[in-house]
């Protein structure tokens, strides 16, 4: 074992800045907050998105709708990987993604797979106007032709580490870490 | 290190005797997602893509064949549906020849209806697809079981430290059996209700209680599960009369509001109006009957979902979830 399996690349006050940054990035391509609504990945995604969500609404004085999506179902990898038995809820604002323009929130994007899912199982939700990616973490690795359009900070993976995000609803603090291959979550 | 699990159910789900208090938990936690799949405009998602599956039906039925058929294309798997009438079965085959025809064909899996008790175990053992059992003979049909303990979840909380009861021609009830199994698995206290010649001998050794009156049942459950009384298998003398049967045992409004308590009322249809159960009570409030059809898709996808995954090894070689 290294001398330290876990490096850290952004603490709270780091990534707190960076999400002040991307919201106002999203309000900036969207031109205000009409028709705007932020979508969630789950786990962790969606609770960058009610972080940029209270961002947005404090700097536009009203929050813009926001979902969760859960892409366990869209996976490409069931026969390789087993069904994952904790599911969770996909949950559409009130008045849904017709017409609007959906960010999709994600904490790292890595392979784009993920991505993939998530909008396949946007389009058998409805009809956005456009979509827009919002990461926290870019690093590369990319197996599909996928790119952010805002981005917290990007980052070079020099082996075989992982990028981890931390959110206080699942790892009790908020940040990102470089970690060693082998270091569980 | 892997979140990911394979196939917490194993190859097959013949019964639900032998499974865990968890493995049950994990079917009903799984169920919860999929029902909202079925609100959805498009009413699908692609995690069965490429499996075919095959409904194998030598008994009549329509809700159980119609809800997995429902559950396995809101998964977007292929399905074909075979029944007894119709099929080389009349023709003498046997149900392995059957299966193995089927298997040469290149499927996935089989969901089987069957007369004979013991008959998805038999084909489970012979055959690699995974085997879902709809029912076999008096033996058990697990998803109706697995959909009743959701919709009591659902309108009771926990099931643990609840009282239920299942009324009626336990005897003749594969439906009786898969919900003694499950209650019990998740520390339900269980008890049956019902003429003597429709229960079987010894039942109590399955650790579940006996009311001979339906009014004592009443007092002491939080829960009734009502049976169909199963008039093509009544020819043995089982009860004097469908009236008499109803005036002694028919779960009607009058007794329910005579023990003045909230009893939910379960059954697995297609009821028997003014046998075992009234119309006052099968579209009054207690009843939850219309909740348990809905359920019944929800979990059958989930069973669906957990047996389709792939082979145990590759589950050690699955990266971590998490990262895009």
């Amino acid at each position: 074992m290294r001398a330290s399996p876990r490096m850290p690349l952004m603490d709270d006050a780091a990534v707190r800045r960076a999400l002040a940054r991307m919201a106002r990035e999203i309000v900036e391509r969207n031109g205000g907050i009409d028709g705007l609504v932020l979508m969630g990945i789950r786990r962790r995604g969606d609770v960058l998105a009610a972080l940029l969500r209270d961002e947005i609404q404090r700097a536009e004085g009203r929050p813009p709708p926001t979902g969760a999506l859960d892409i366990t179902l869209y996976r490409d990898d069931l026969a390789e990987v087993g069904p994952r038995p904790v599911i969770g809820e996909t949950q559409l604002p009130p008045d849904g993604i017709d017409g609007h323009t959906v960010v999709i929130v994600d904490d790292v994007l890595y392979t784009g797979r993920t991505v993939r899912a998530a909008l396949n199982e946007l389009m058998d939700w409805g009809r956005p106007a456009r979509v827009l990616l919002c990461v926290l973490a870019e690093r590369d690795g990319r197996e599909l032709p996928i790119q952010a359009d805002i981005v917290g900070r990007r980052v070079d993976v020099p082996g075989d580490e992982r990028v981890e995000v931390l959110v206080p609803a699942e790892d009790d603090r908020l940040g990102v870490d470089l970690v060693d291959p082998g270091e569980a979550r | 290190m892997s979140r990911a699990v394979s196939s917490p159910l194993g190859k097959d789900l013949v019964g639900l005797e032998g499974l865990s208090a968890d493995q049950i938990r994990t079917i009903l936690d799984t169920a919860e997602p999929f029902k909202e799949i079925s609100q959805r405009r498009v009413k699908k998602v692609p995690v069965l893509r490429g499996k075919t599956i095959v409904n194998l039906f030598f008994e009549p039925s329509t809700r159980t064949r119609v809800s997995f058929e429902f559950a396995e294309k809101r998964l977007s798997a292929d399905t074909v549906n075979i029944s007894s009438s119709g099929s080389s079965v009349v023709k003498g085959e046997t149900l392995v020849d059957t299966a193995r025809n089927l298997e040469a064909m290149q499927i996935d899996m089989v969901v089987m209806r069957h007369g004979s008790s013991g008959a998805a175990r038999f084909l489970a053992e012979r055959i690699p697809s995974n085997v879902i059992n709809a029912g076999d003979g008096r033996h058990e049909h697990p998803t109706q079981g697995l959909l009743d303990l959701l919709t009591i979840r659902d309108h009771r909380g926990p099931i643990e430290g609840l009282k239920v009861c299942i009324v009626g021609d336990v005897l003749h009830s594969r439906v009786a059996r898969s919900n003694i199994f499950g209650l019990l698995a998740l520390g339900a206290e269980v008890a049956v209700c019902g003429p003597r010649t429709l229960l079987p001998v010894g039942i109590e050794e399955m650790g579940v209680g006996v009311f001979a009156r339906v009014e004592e049942a009443m007092e002491w459950a939080d829960v009734l599960n009502v049976l169909r009384l199963q008039l093509e298998r009544m020819q043995g003398g089982f009860v004097p009369s469908l009236r008499e049967y109803n005036r002694i045992y028919g779960v009607s409004r009058a007794r329910l509001d005579a023990t003045g308590r909230d009893l939910l009322v379960l059954h697995p249809g297609p009821m028997n109006r003014g046998v075992e159960i009234d119309s006052d009570v099968a579209d009054g409030p207690h009843s939850v009957i219309l909740n348990q059809v809905t359920n019944g898709v929800a979990v059958r996808m989930a069973v669906l979902y957990l047996l389709a995954g792939g082979a145990p090894d590759k589950a050690e070689a699955a990266k971590q979830g998490g990262e895009a």
